[in-house]
């Protein structure tokens, strides 16, 4: 018996089903507040939306990294290190955008949230922000959870299954928010590809490379299969399919 | 019914020997527990019974598909044999690959537990899979 719980947080809803023995009572209603919580701290820090996070001031040289909590300093690190890894196709600062960490965050911020629904014992969960998700199986002989792929051509269809028991999926496309991710080599947002789907065992980086894939447009499979530990499916703007 | 047994176990095994490429190559390999959101559209019985395919060789090895068909549908897909094959490795599958179905969704119908898809806002959610789903199960 899964159980459900839904609430918004970032422009975003964030989604959880839980099984097992902390599916639906006290423990559980407890660790999904901290859940919400954490996510919520999480957007009054980094939020490019709100002028008075730490990340708005820290753009507008308000404030130094060391005044930020420690968090900053992490995901500045994580962004660098993605920047790295992408080849240059992705970055968190970029001329006439500012200091935009947006696409470490959200993978980033829900793994973290997740701490409070790994403490449940015996209890199997999936939580998704905004389409971005990480699973934990611990029972032996449950079911993997049934990880449904949007197609990027018609959001009401599915293109794809993934079974995950312990695992994270990400994908990254302009289904629903139009083209806001572009290559920063060229400032264009990509054309031939639609969306890339990332499973990993982590959802920071399920969600950093389902982006830095997605940028690199033509190259997006290429790119992915040469990342180690990665799993992926790359559909095309033809409507092909590569699985990585 | 027996003849989309086969195509499906043929259909499968060709997804295997796909998916068992980039496996090989990268580590441990990971077996699929599946039930496919179609619906086979034949129905009827009751009976569970479990039908083994023939053993492939590939260049990567060995590969054999099981399929359990249930109530005239499939219920289980798993891979007994599976190139590298070790149980211990395809208990945790963080690497997963995804399996195409290009499904309409009714929540119910597609029987997934979650949508991974560009970011929904808080806006288009309630028309938007995840939102369907959600109201499935609440």
């Amino acid at each position: 018996m899964t159980t459900r719980y839904v609430d918004h947080v970032m422009g975003m809803p964030i989604s959880l089903a839980v099984r097992g023995r902390h599916a639906a009572d006290e423990r559980a209603r407890t660790a999904w507040a901290e859940v919400m919580a954490s996510l919520r701290w999480v957007d009054r820090v980094f939020s490019t939306y709100r002028p008075d996070s730490f990340v708005s001031r820290l753009d507008r040289g308000e404030v130094e990294v060391a005044e930020c909590p420690p968090e900053v300093a992490e995901v500045l690190a994580l962004g660098e290190l993605a920047e790295r890894r992408s080849g240059g196709a992705f970055r968190v600062r970029r001329a006439g955008v500012g200091l935009d960490p947006s696409g470490v965050v959200k993978g980033w911020a829900a793994e973290r949230a997740a701490v409070h629904l790994e403490a449940l014992e015996d209890t199997d969960f999936c939580l998704s922000a905004g389409g971005d998700l990480l699973c934990r199986t611990l029972d032996p002989d449950a079911e993997p959870w049934r990880i449904g792929v949007e197609d990027p051509h018609d959001p009401t269809r599915l293109i794809a299954v993934v079974p995950v028991f312990t695992g994270a999926v990400a994908t990254s496309g302009a289904a629903h928010r139009g083209p806001h991710v572009v290559d920063a080599r060229s400032g264009r947002p990509p054309t031939a590809v639609a969306s890339v789907t990332v499973v990993t065992a982590s959802l920071t980086w399920a969600d950093i490379d389902a982006t830095t894939a997605y940028a690199h447009d033509r190259d997006a499979a290429s790119w992915l299969s040469g990342q180690p530990g990665r799993a992926g499916l790359v559909v095309w703007s033809d409507s092909t399919t590569t699985t990585v | 019914m027996r003849r989309i047994v086969l195509w499906l176990l043929s259909t499968i095994t060709v997804l295997v020997l796909l998916f068992g490429y980039r496996t090989s190559l990268s580590g441990p390999t990971v077996a699929t527990a599946v039930r496919p959101p179609t619906d086979p559209g034949t129905g009827g019985t009751t009976d569970s019974r479990t039908v083994t395919g023939p053993s492939v060789d590939t260049r990567w090895g060995p590969v054999q598909v099981q399929v359990t068909i249930s109530g005239g549908k499939v219920t289980a897909i798993t891979v007994p044999v599976y190139p590298d094959g070790n149980r211990k490795d395809q208990e945790i599958n963080a690497r997963a690959l995804p399996i195409l179905v290009r499904e309409a969704l009714d929540a119910q119908k597609a029987d997934v537990d979650m949508v991974s898809g560009a970011t929904v806002t808080s806006e288009g959610y309630v028309e938007s899979l995840q939102g369907a789903l959600d109201q499935a199960g609440l």
